[in-house]
């Protein structure tokens, strides 16, 4: 196999512009598929950064009873502004934004995808809906605070600027969408010779089975959207029952997108796990098709279980048995995944390196995630503890402690190759170990107080409470802590880390076989692939290479 | 007659269980292996890694397995939940509304009061309406809740069998003081209930209700 494994920093695409620019706007011009890849990085990681800053302040709100910072119309808003930063401008663009972006098209042996510029114009809607979103909380009526559900009436009563933050879910809909829409083509198109659909490493099948989510389901929440703003501007009667609308419709129509958004969320987690995991234990994944075909079980299955948030909304008794069978179904292909993912360990040669100790923490964490959704799945349970703290411990585990974890696991996996320096490992296994108890310790209450009857979204709670909701206020200040201080070190690692080779990790999937930061067009010549997309024993000849 | 204040609580409390006791098996048991890999195939120790793409038998058993366990699981959710939702015929009805931050019970004989009062023993239907956005009536002791809209009427159905006094708490967003809309159910034994029921004067302190 040909590649590019000269010494040659100096032809890296930071060094190497697509236009004539120099500079700023060399990059904010660019259509490299890497360079977008960064752009999004960076926007998203300071969206995620406030997202936390609010989530602290909460957090402080919460840590006695009554008043502590904020009053409740402003705590009402920052829940809000958490939940759709956290949701609309981090989670879901996030994985397939950043590292799909970049390591997509390498993957697959293509020197771009397959829609360059539509590429950059989708980052740009992305920033249009983010810049409205922020707008939204300075402009005179005051910041949302429907909570990123927006359920009606409350939304088209709220006096508060709704509106503005509904256009910017709507805008974001369309980035999502053509980003979707460009690695569906991208994968179809522009494989290496050889490249078949079961040789692509599994982050392509990931990111693919979560591209078709993205262009079906997206459209959805844009329609509803459209009817709430129709509804708030101009008193037309769609979802309001004063104004003879139905309120529950509305919430199906929600949930259509957004149940389906959860997997956009976590399906690229889990192609990043099974990168990481045959590369640190250096032997082949356990069971391929299982988890390529899980990921497409996942995207489809995950159209018909979208009412389970509605157990207690006056749903017909029929569609709740039904949504709750449903729901158990789907529980499965993960199931299968996790399964294989720990067989893959068996009789490897396993160097725990950073990257590999947020895969064994998200393994852990995701776990919970998902077997406590088996509580909220099952009617019984799920009528007691919908709408309390035990929903919101749920979801933290899966969407922070899933994906949140795997987007840390990612940075440290991909970041040599990506800024061709190294990190310290030593730090780097601090940051694994302080996120892993800060977690535990800010979520895992919230469990036993979700069981007891803390309903979610309270600015004020009873006294019998107050222990746990301490307990859960001094883990956040160790999560806070530490995720700064993994972003600290990984600035300095930016400017002062050792350089990187091109394969210090010994890696076999494409990008390893090409220098550490990538040439702008990825390779001299296009591979011809004959391997398996985890076949060791190419190490040897990458090595003489 | 049950410790628990309902019959019903029982058995979410065993479905709770079930699903955890479950859960907290295949969670240690995904994790010890986990570490019990790493450390005995850690590459310190030299090992030849040995290429394994897949088992066509574990596969089947660990996508059959899961299956019966969630299916039992589903199983049990339902069944509860059928026990809770089948209000027997009978059952003693009282309205309850829910507005932008309080509610109001609302008895046969026209009484109102924002606490609501029930007999022991005895089945009880609420029906429920808004005034205006959507809330949840939740009794967290009684592991029950269900939603309250504008325009249509919902219904949550329940039999104490311990009297005593129980926390309502709104589980539906629905603005400012979604956090306060905190009111009491009152377990009293039926002729209790009943004179209280005829009394004229209201009262809405619980307090003294209870004695
Ligand atoms: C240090 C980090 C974080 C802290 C301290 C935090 C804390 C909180 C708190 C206190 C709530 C409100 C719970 C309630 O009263 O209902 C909340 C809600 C929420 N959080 Fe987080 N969170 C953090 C990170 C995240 C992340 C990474 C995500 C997504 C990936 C996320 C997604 C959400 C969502 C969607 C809600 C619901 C908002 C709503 O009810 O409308 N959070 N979080
Ligand atoms: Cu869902
Ligand atoms: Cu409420």
């Amino acid at each position: 196999m040909s590649d590019g494994n000269s010494t040659v920093i100096e032809n890296s695409f930071y060094k190497q512009s697509t236009n004539k620019h120099t500079g700023i706007l060399s990059w904010l011009l660019t259509v490299d598929h890497k360079r977008i890849g960064i752009m999004y990085g960076v926007t998203i990681l300071f969206f995620f950064l406030v997202g936390v800053i609010i989530g602290v302040l909460m957090r402080l709100e919460l840590i006695a009873p009554g008043k502590t910072i904020v009053d409740a119309q402003t705590y009402n808003s920052l829940f809000t502004l958490h939940g759709v930063i956290m949701i609309f401008l981090f989670i879901i663009p996030g994985l397939p934004a950043i590292f799909g972006n970049f390591f997509l098209p390498i993957q697959i042996g293509a020197r771009d995808v397959a829609f360059p510029r539509l590429n950059l114009l989708s980052y740009y809607i992305y920033v249009l809906g983010a810049i409205l979103a922020l707008l939204s909380v300075i402009l005179p009526g005051g910041a949302i605070d429907t909570g990123w559900t927006f359920y009606i009436p409350y939304s088209v009563r709220s006096n508060t600027n709704v509106s503005l933050p509904l256009l910017a879910a709507f805008i974001l809909g369309f980035s999502s969408i053509l980003t979707g829409l460009n690695f569906i083509t991208t994968v179809h198109r522009l494989r290496a010779p050889g490249m078949t659909f079961f040789k692509m490493p599994l982050f392509v099948w990931a990111t693919y089975a979560t591209a078709w989510i993205q262009i079906i389901a997206t459209p959805v929440v844009g329609i509803t959207i459209v009817l709430v703003v129709l509804e708030r501007l101009f008193g037309v009667g769609i979802f309001d029952p004063a104004l003879g609308g139905d309120p529950i419709l509305f919430q199906h129509l929600f949930w259509i997108y957004s149940h389906p958004a959860v997997y956009i969320m976590i399906l690229p987690a889990m192609g990043v796990v099974s990168e990481i995991i045959p590369t640190f234990a250096r032997r082949t994944i356990f069971g391929y098709k299982a988890i390529a075909m899980s990921s497409l079980a996942i995207a489809f299955v995950g159209y018909l279980v979208w009412a389970h948030h509605m157990f207690t909304s006056g749903m017909s008794d029929t569609a709740r048995w039904i949504f709750s069978l449903l729901t158990f179904i789907v529980a499965l292909p993960s199931g299968v995944k996790i399964f294989n993912w720990v067989a893959t360990m068996y009789k490897g040669s396993i160097d725990p390196k950073p990257p590999f100790q947020w895969v064994m923490s998200f393994i852990f964490l995701f776990s919970i995630g998902g077997l406590t959704g088996l509580v909220l799945g099952s009617l019984a349970t799920d009528i007691h503890v919908h709408d309390t703290y035990f929903v919101v411990a749920h979801f933290h585990f899966v969407m922070f402690g899933g994906t949140g974890t795997i987007f840390f696991a990612a940075i440290h996996y991909w970041f040599p190759k990506m800024f061709g320096r190294m990190y310290n490992d030593k730090l780097a296994t601090l940051g694994v170990i302080g996120f892993f108890i800060g977690f535990l310790m800010l979520y895992f209450p919230k469990f036993i107080m979700g069981y007891m009857g803390m309903p979610r979204r309270y600015y004020d709670y009873l006294p019998q409470f107050a222990n746990l909701q301490l307990i859960s206020t001094i883990g956040s200040w160790v999560l806070a802590l530490t995720i700064f201080f993994i972003v600290g070190y990984l600035i300095h690692a930016l400017v002062k880390g050792k350089r990187a080779t091109s394969n210090p990790w010994g890696g076999v999937t494409l990008e390893w076989h090409i220098q550490s930061p990538p040439p702008m067009e990825n390779f001299k010549e296009i591979p011809i692939i004959t391997h398996e997309p985890y076949d060791f024993s190419q190490l040897k000849e990458m090595k003489d290479e | 007659m049950s410790p628990a204040p309902t019959q019903h609580v029982e058995t979410v409390d065993f479905v709770m269980l079930y699903i955890v006791g479950i859960s907290v098996i295949l969670l240690l048991g995904i994790t010890a292996t986990m570490i019990y890999f790493v450390f005995k195939y850690h590459r310190k120790k030299g090992h030849q890694p040995v290429d394994i793409h897949g088992n066509i038998w574990l596969e089947i058993i660990w996508i059959v397995i899961p299956t019966l366990l969630v299916l039992s699981m589903f199983y049990f959710g339902y069944t509860g939940f059928r026990e809770y939702r089948d209000i027997p015929k009978g059952a003693y009805v009282i309205q309850a509304k829910a507005r932008m931050w309080a509610w109001e019970f609302t008895y046969e004989n026209g009484k109102k009061l924002d606490t609501l009062y029930v007999p022991l023993g005895k089945p009880i239907k609420l029906e429920m309406q808004s005034a205006d956005v959507t809330h949840s009536l939740f009794i967290p002791s009684f592991r029950i809740k269900e939603d309250v809209m504008f325009g249509k009427t919902t219904h949550l159905g329940f039999t104490a069998d311990k009297a005593g006094s129980y926390d309502i708490a709104c589980a539906e967003y629905c603005g400012l003081n979604h956090s306060m809309m905190y009111t009491k159910v009152i377990v009293l034994p039926e002729e209790e209930f009943y004179t209280w029921l005829n009394k004229k004067e209201e009262t809405s302190n619980p307090a003294e209700a209870v004695k």
